[in-house]
């Protein structure tokens, strides 16, 4: 069944840093040292400013949902034991919106605004780990 | 009268729907010879070809295989790809190629079997793993590609109070402009109540808020306006078009709820010298219903937020203030792929030729087509007319 194993992202040059901090269990986020503000995804330029003086950025891993659906027919075999789950974005609190699962909550109890944090689930067959969300705190956690 | 201006002298079709048997070449073609024989033209008069890429085959170099496969030996030609908004694209870059006067006969052309080549199932894991999200932000996560619009749906609810009824609205309106369109590929009537009731794919999306996947292929002729009022049909002229992006991937997106088109109408309004009120006619990209929910706001059909209410009030069939999408869109007139969106121009020549039938909206002089790619990113907006100023 390899078929059927989530995939892992191919990092890149530009990529790979967040990508293997996410497999040591850490949330890394660029940092432009020239304006001062986040960026997902990473970039080798600033989408606020333009410069290049980036740098790698430990961070909380804390957010909001900004918004989420509930999905109901898998994209690829892979997905199909999880249906229904949880697409969402989240708002982290430096700033930046990305793209996630959000974990540990059924479906029905997910709120926008809701307080989430960063947790890590495998994906690929290599052992790696991506970043995904939990409930922070509040009702909603199970 | 010395006019450098270019203007669309001919449209057409292919069958759409299930189409089997015909390569996306034949579809392509039928379109082609349909529209150079509305314009009353022929093949050797074409030394342009714009198309766009085709997701059923592959084709190194489209406009090149395609001027190819019609043996014409062009003098300019472009491969258009801006996703969704590559309809309306094609005919803004064949006009500007004919006023600069880069070529004389612009053949603009797109559409393929994208129904009949695969399974549905197929269908859906390609797009979802080639398609619209980012490859390594957003696709190890699971959306399917209605998902991206979900999330959209999803924050204009809660930002808005926009209720699944009134996305219903949208489908059951378009449904019903399809079911006027002979050549449409759904057009048996959907009430609100079928859209809620049917299959939820992504809340708050169902499968009756998504477009349909279709096999055809639309064409239009784009020549001198000089030389197109001396062929057979109405002239219709580009009076103004403009672009817009905000953001690339819709994880990236600093907001879900406005985009691109509110900077694509802007600009196209303004150089047609124009104001939403002129529009008699939208054809609006309907590739999910909140797409069109969007769009009406930022196209300034409607204040910000009040798109919902300004769909469930009846305001865009046809006997509404702002009739969209009359002939049925992507969500139940056809959606072959990045060729979708040019349907929506062809109904828009229709329109202002008083060519659309029990579709027709009375006295149609202006157009707006609308056409966005990506997920809401990249956005391409047209005012057309059968007036020249």
């Amino acid at each position: 069944m390899s078929n059927a194993v989530k995939p892992a992202p191919a990092g890149d040059p530009a990529t790979r840093e967040y990508w293997e901090a996410a497999s040591r269990g850490e949330f890394r986020i660029p940092l432009c040292t020239a304006c001062g503000r986040h960026h997902l995804y990473p970039r080798t330029i600033c989408p606020h400013c333009g410069s290049s003086a980036l740098a790698w950025s430990d961070s909380p891993g804390t957010g909001e949902v900004y918004s989420y659906t509930v999905v109901h027919r898998a994209p690829s075999p892979a997905f199909e034991a999880d249906v229904p789950y949880v697409v969402a974005v989240i708002q982290l609190d430096e700033g930046p919106h990305l793209m996630t699962n959000l974990l540990d909550i059924t479906p029905e109890a997910v709120r926008i605004g809701q307080r989430v944090r960063v947790a890590f689930r495998a994906a690929g067959e290599d052992g790696a780990l991506i970043p995904v969300f939990k409930p922070d705190e509040g009702p909603g956690a199970p | 009268m010395g006019d450098s201006r270019a203007a669309i002298a001919g449209i057409g079709e292919s069958q759409v729907g299930k189409v089997p048997g015909r390569s996306a070449l034949q579809l392509q073609s039928d379109a082609a010879v349909a529209a150079l024989a509305d314009a009353g033209l022929a093949l050797s008069d074409v030394d342009a070809v714009f198309t766009t890429p085709v997701r059923v085959e592959h084709w190194n170099m489209p406009a090149g295989v395609v001027a190819g496969f019609f043996g014409i030996q062009p003098s300019y030609l472009s491969t258009v790809d801006l996703a969704g908004a590559s309809g309306c694209s094609m005919i803004d870059q064949a006009v500007a190629a004919v006023e600069s006067g880069r070529c004389e006969v612009a053949l603009c052309v797109a559409g393929q079997n994208l129904l009949s080549n695969r399974s549905r199932s197929q269908a859906v894991q390609s797009m979802a793993e080639r398609g619209s999200g980012h490859p390594q932000f957003e696709v190890p996560y699971g959306p399917l590609v209605p998902s991206l619009y979900a999330l959209i749906a999803q924050r204009h609810m809660h930002e808005y109070g926009t209720k699944p009824e009134q996305l219903a609205a949208v489908a059951s309106t378009i449904r019903r402009h399809a079911s006027l369109n002979p050549n449409a590929h759904k057009r048996d009537p959907i009430s609100i109540d079928d859209v809620l009731a049917s299959r939820m794919v992504t809340s708050p999306l169902h499968v009756l808020d998504c477009a349909i996947v279709s096999d055809g292929a639309a064409a239009a002729v784009v020549t001198r306006a000089e030389r197109a009022r001396s062929l057979r049909r109405t002239p219709v002229y580009l009076r103004g078009s403009g672009y817009g992006l905000r953001h690339g991937y819709v994880g990236d997106a600093k907001t879900l709820t406005s985009s691109g088109a509110v900077d694509s109408g802007r600009t196209a309004f303004r150089k047609a010298g124009m104001t939403p009120a002129d529009v008699d006619v939208a054809e609006i990209y309907d590739c999910f219903t909140i797409t069109v929910i969007v769009e009406l706001e930022d196209l300034g059909f409607c204040p910000k937020g009040e798109g919902g209410r300004f769909v469930e009030d009846g305001n865009i069939g046809l006997e509404g203030s702002l009739p969209i999408t009359t002939h049925g869109g992507l969500l139940s007139g056809g959606h072959p792929g990045l060729g979708g969106g040019f349907f929506h121009v062809l109904e828009a020549v229709r329109q202002l030729r008083g060519e659309a039938g029990e579709r027709q909206v009375r006295d149609a002089e202006v157009a707006l087509v609308h056409g966005n790619g990506g997920v809401v990113s990249v956005h391409c907006t047209l005012l057309l007319s059968n007036s020249p100023s």
